[in-house]
């Protein structure tokens, strides 16, 4: 479902992603892990198509996204770090502009905002403007936004950062609900997260991937320690 | 294209959904017309029932209010990392850039239309040239939309309205003033005419003037429409970079 070969981004002199190979199928939720700067929301965002690999491909559903981004953003539902939203408007407007941008226009608009809405528990916000919000519920925001045109892949930069731990659950129980007709990339730093609903862990380090196996071949790596610890040890050079 | 509408639709909304749009049109209105009728504009003094004293300021007015208008146009989607979000969503980058350029052509239309009382005041008081009125109006919109042009791709440039607001305010400013005639006159000091008057086409003023007098000549139109295509080209392609 997701393809990627060999990219590479480099801002100015530093190559902030060296030569990122993955493939994610249907039914996989892959846990992106990696130290602040390694390069996962620069790779994410290569894959939806906000940034222009310098080289290298992303594909989704076979489409290269820097031949036909459209087609590729139409099949992908994408949470962008610290969810980002017009402050001014309502939840409400929000996931109507997003509705009409994805093709549902008129009375099609309300069946997909409906669902997300209840999907992601926004009820009782509806009516309120984003800027009010305190910062749990405009991750839902963004969630509902990503999930409203109910995309065969989803790619969520840190779902459930601010969220309390309560809300942690339910976002990891919605997307492994979804999770078994999707193709699902999710970025945390949390690696219980990884533990308790991926079933593939990538870590990437300096621009690199250096694991790419089940959170269980992970532990496997030191049956002993905690999975922090491995994770430390696998990262140590960027610190 | 038909993803213009929806972009459209949300930032010309977002105006009104929050008192920007109601400060900006008061602020407009209020200034324009009392530019007119003080003694720098002698609207009344002068004893013609035209809207010449009104208009023959919105060269200037534009300097500062179009470059307000459209400071937020990107900057804004830039600071707040809702770029990410738009450019991510399954829209062209023309798409946005002419929905975007379109809403706040719109409202600064509405800005110029709101001024219409003036225009029935003119007409109650005496019997004006409606043709030469509704060639300035039309004149007007347009001069608004090369002004916007310039704004939105300044605007695309950086994160930061400030700068966005003080660079539109110079390179409007640099437009407007090649064609003031005692600047023309000092360039024909020491340029042969020819190349004189081809720079001082370049500005706002030599092509809306016409438009004050009743005269709709085509260059006239062609130049704010190949400035506003010209400078949204360059948006999308900085946009894209």
């Amino acid at each position: 479902m997701i393809e990627v070969k060999d990219l590479v981004k480099t801002y100015g002199s530093k190559r902030a992603v060296n030569g990122v190979s993955f493939t994610v199928q249907r039914g996989d939720i892959l846990g992106f892990l990696g130290p602040n700067g390694a390069g996962k929301s620069t790779t994410m965002k290569m894959i939806t198509g906000f940034l222009r690999p310098n080289s290298g491909s992303a594909r989704v559903d076979g489409i290269d996204v820097a031949v036909d981004p459209v087609a590729v953003k139409k099949r992908l539902g994408y949470l962008p770090e610290n969810a980002p939203a017009y402050p001014e408007m309502t939840v409400e407007e929000f996931l109507c502009f997003i509705a009409e941008v994805r093709g549902f226009r008129g009375p099609a608009r309300d069946g997909p905002v409906d669902r997300a809405v209840k999907l992601t528990h926004l009820e009782p916000v509806r009516k309120q403007s984003l800027e009010t919000l305190s910062k749990g519920y405009k991750q839902r925001v963004g969630f509902a936004q990503a999930l409203l045109h109910d995309p065969p892949t989803l790619v969520l930069d840190e779902p459930t950062d601010g969220l309390d731990p309560n809300q942690k659950n339910e976002v990891r129980t919605l997307i492994k609900n979804m999770a078994s007709e999707k193709a699902v990339i999710l970025s945390t730093h949390i690696l219980e997260e990884v533990e308790a609903i991926c079933n593939r862990v990538i870590i990437i380090s300096q621009g690199r991937v250096v694991v790419d196996e089940t959170p269980a071949q992970l532990q496997a790596r030191q049956p002993n320690a905690r999975l922090d610890e491995i994770f430390r040890s696998l990262t140590q050079s960027d610190t | 294209m038909s993803q213009v509408t929806p972009v459209f639709k949300r930032e010309f909304g977002g105006y009104f959904r929050s008192p920007v749009a109601y400060v900006f049109l008061c602020a407009f209105l209020v200034i324009s017309v009392a530019l007119a009728l003080s003694r720098f504009g002698g609207f009344f003094q002068s004893g013609v029932a035209s809207m010449e004293r009104y208009f023959e300021f919105f060269p200037w007015l534009f300097l500062f209010f179009v470059p307000a208008v459209g400071m937020r146009l990107w900057s804004e989607e830039r600071r707040s990392g809702t770029a990410e979000l738009l450019f991510t969503l399954p829209i062209t980058t023309l798409d946005a850039v002419i929905g975007k350029f379109l809403a706040a052509w719109a409202f600064l239309t509405l800005a110029i239309i709101l001024s219409f009382p003036l225009a029935i005041t003119v007409g109650y008081l005496g019997s004006p040239d409606w043709g030469v009125l509704f060639c300035s109006y039309a004149g007007s919109i347009l001069m608004a939309g090369g002004y916007l042009g310039v704004c939105s791709l300044t605007s695309a440039c950086t994160k930061s309205q400030v700068i966005s607001f003080v660079v539109s305010l110079i390179a409007c400013a640099a437009l407007l003033f090649l064609g003031l005639s005692a600047f023309t006159n000092f360039l024909e000091g020491f340029l042969p005419v020819g190349v004189a008057d081809a720079v001082s086409n370049f500005s706002f003023i030599t092509h809306f003037d016409a438009f004050t007098k009743g005269i709709v000549d085509p260059k006239d139109i062609m130049f704010f429409l190949s400035l506003m295509g010209f400078t949204l080209f360059l948006n999308v392609v900085t946009l894209e970079r």
